[in-house]
């Protein structure tokens, strides 16, 4: 599987040049990395290709890595039927900077591609309708945000006065509690509160 | 919307269907564009249910994760505990044991029994018939009480956990099942009875919500949608997990892929099921299914009560377990089942810490349900529910 898998990942990379970056199989997994500007091709190539007859679209998500320069990536799930593989797809954005849909070679993009709209801020260029989908109406922000709070920003009731539902700042009794329950198994080697003050031997 | 034509008054009406309609199957909002009777757009409003499952997810440790995943599709918890199990399991590279394959795979086939169940019965009802759902909601009962008997809980499992399952199955409960399994296909044949050859019944779905295999695919569709139009593609067979290639059991698929022939393929799964649930319990009762349920990794599974008792070392892990969790390699994995619905996945990605980095969902019910404006468009109003109840939606999952 892993050898049929590499062979795979040397014909892609071999046939579409540069639009591909790079590609890796990791955890029995083939993962090719793309140029974002034409991902549109690199879809329409693994979908048309006869050795690769990615037919089937099954899934587009966002990832956020605050810490590096273009922090999000699209991640693209394709499935052949007909010679039984997956393959994953991943580009590299931020939040300026669009990546084009791909509507144009499934249909089945919209929806996902206004998920990761919503809950990211990924914009999509050439997207007919790109609205939010699994937020309220009228949020404000992209939840799955790395630099998003749990808690979020706002919360709703029923009014019984206003006879509506109203939208009021979030409000907790108590601070949300984060737990850091990363400790190394075998003794620590982190620095307890108050400790750096004392003198190192 | 009205639009006045110099001929006569011609208004193309926009109404809403939910979020309280009992043919939406939860909290759907449909705006229907209508010509007439005939459908010219739908555009499907969702979200009404979204919980930020996946953001919950990336704050837990791997094993307080499970839960969420009950939550999802609700009519069918392990299927979906199992797609997590199966992630965090080939991050982690660890086995799980026969015993413990069998049991997912039982409780597996329980779910699509569950969910089929639920979906062949209430697309009866929204198609005019009160009967099948009496009956069938009866079978759901005592699959219901097998969950609990299992786990404790009649819905929200977690029981299906990274490493293998929660507790053994009494022997008791292994046998009351077969029992269910023998009585079962009679109820099948009595549903069946009212509603296959019903013309009513073919009426309203025969012939409806036709789709073609190459749209299925490119809409994203799988599991019986993409059966009911003709592609013998089930990753039960195709990409094999667990203990299913030693199994013995048969795809059905369909050939005109209307709302009709999704229904029969249902009916049919449900008896393959049976069969797979009695191949289940008799390798349960030999020899080689009186393996332990879980990973005998420490370090991953939490030691039984007994063993805490007296082991000191299973005392330390049971502790750092229930804390800190452990602690998953970096890496990013896509693991799916042949959940009821379709092919439900979920692509992990770890950091190397105690909590998932990202976990995305992938839900059948979300590429099928934007697929409804595809589906309708020109079809009657009245069409809607059918192409609706076939679709087997269930919100928890779509809006997660």
């Amino acid at each position: 599987m892993s050898e049929m898998l590499k062979n795979l990942g040397a014909h892609i990379t071999g046939k579409l040049g540069s639009s591909v970056l790079s590609s890796e199989i990791a955890f029995g997994e083939l993962t090719v990395w793309a140029d974002p500007a034409r991902i549109g091709d690199v879809l329409r190539f693994l979908r048309d290709d006869p050795d690769c007859r990615f037919v089937c679209f099954i899934d587009i998500c966002g990832a956020d890595y605050p810490e590096r320069d273009k922090r999000f990536d699209v991640v693209y799930h394709l499935l052949s039927p007909y010679k039984n593989f997956r393959i994953r797809v991943k580009v590299k954005t931020d939040e300026a900077t669009p990546v084009p849909t791909v509507i144009d070679v499934f249909p089945a993009a919209d929806w996902f591609e206004r998920e990761t709209f919503d809950l990211y801020g990924v914009l999509f260029d050439g997207h007919p309708d790109l609205r939010r989908i699994l937020t309220d109406y009228g949020f404000s922000g992209h939840p799955l945000r790395k630099d998003f709070p749990l808690t979020g920003h706002v919360e709703v009731r029923y009014d019984d006065e206003q006879k509506r539902v109203v939208y009021e700042p979030v409000k907790l009794v108590q601070e949300f509690r984060k737990f850091d329950y990363l400790s190394p198994w075998e003794g620590t080697d982190y620095v307890l509160p108050g400790d750096e003050k004392a003198v190192k031997p | 919307m009205t639009t006045t034509t110099a001929e006569a008054d011609i208004r193309n009406f926009t109404i809403n269907f939910g979020p309280q309609h009992p043919a939406a199957h939860g909290v759907l909002r449909l705006v229907l564009e209508l010509d007439g009777e005939v459908v010219t757009r739908v555009d499907p409003h969702i979200g009404l249910l979204h919980r930020g499952t996946e953001k919950l997810i990336e704050h837990k440790t791997y094993l307080q994760a499970v839960p969420y995943f009950d939550r999802l599709d609700y009519v069918a918890p392990m299927n979906q505990e199992h797609a997590y199990a199966l992630a965090v399991e080939r991050l982690l590279g660890i086995e799980v044991p026969k015993r413990g394959q069998l049991i997912r795979v039982l409780y597996s086939e329980i779910g699509r029994l569950l969910s089929h169940l639920l979906n062949v019965t209430t697309q009866a009802m929204d198609v005019g018939a009160l009967t099948p759902p009496l009956w069938g909601f009866e079978e759901r009962e005592k699959l219901m009480v097998f969950y609990e008997r299992a786990s404790g809980s009649r819905m929200h499992a977690a029981y299906v956990r990274p490493g293998g399952v929660h507790q053994d199955l009494p022997q008791q409960l292994v046998d009351d099942i077969w029992t269910f399994c023998e009585h079962h296909p009679a109820v099948l044949d009595d549903i069946e009875g009212l509603l296959t050859d019903n013309r009513i019944f073919k009426q309203r779905n025969v012939d409806i919500g036709v789709v073609k295999l190459e749209d299925c695919f490119a809409w994203g569709f799988s599991g019986v949608m993409v059966r009911g139009s003709g592609a013998a593609w089930d990753l039960r067979k195709s990409q094999p997990y667990e203990c299913y290639s030693d199994l013995d059991f048969d795809i059905p698929i369909g050939k005109n892929g209307d709302c009709y022939d999704r229904y029969l393929i249902r009916m049919e799964e449900m008896r393959q099921s049976v069969r797979i649930m009695k191949q289940c319990i008799e390798k349960l009762n030999s020899a080689d299914g009186k393996t332990p349920i879980s990973s005998a990794d420490g370090k991953v599974v939490p030691p039984k009560r007994g063993e805490m008792k007296r082991s000191m070392e299973a005392l330390i892990h049971h502790f750092k377990l229930y804390t800190e969790g452990y602690k998953v390699p970096a890496g990013e994995v896509y693991a799916a089942v042949e959940a009821p619905k379709g092919e439900f996945g979920v692509y992990l990605v770890s950091d190397g810490t105690n909590k998932p980095y990202r976990c995305k969902i992938r839900a059948p019910g979300f590429a099928h349900l934007q697929a409804m404006d595809f589906m309708c468009r020109g079809h009657m109003l009245a069409d809607v529910s059918a192409v609706l109840g076939s679709l087997d939606i269930v919100f928890g999952e779509v809006d997660r």
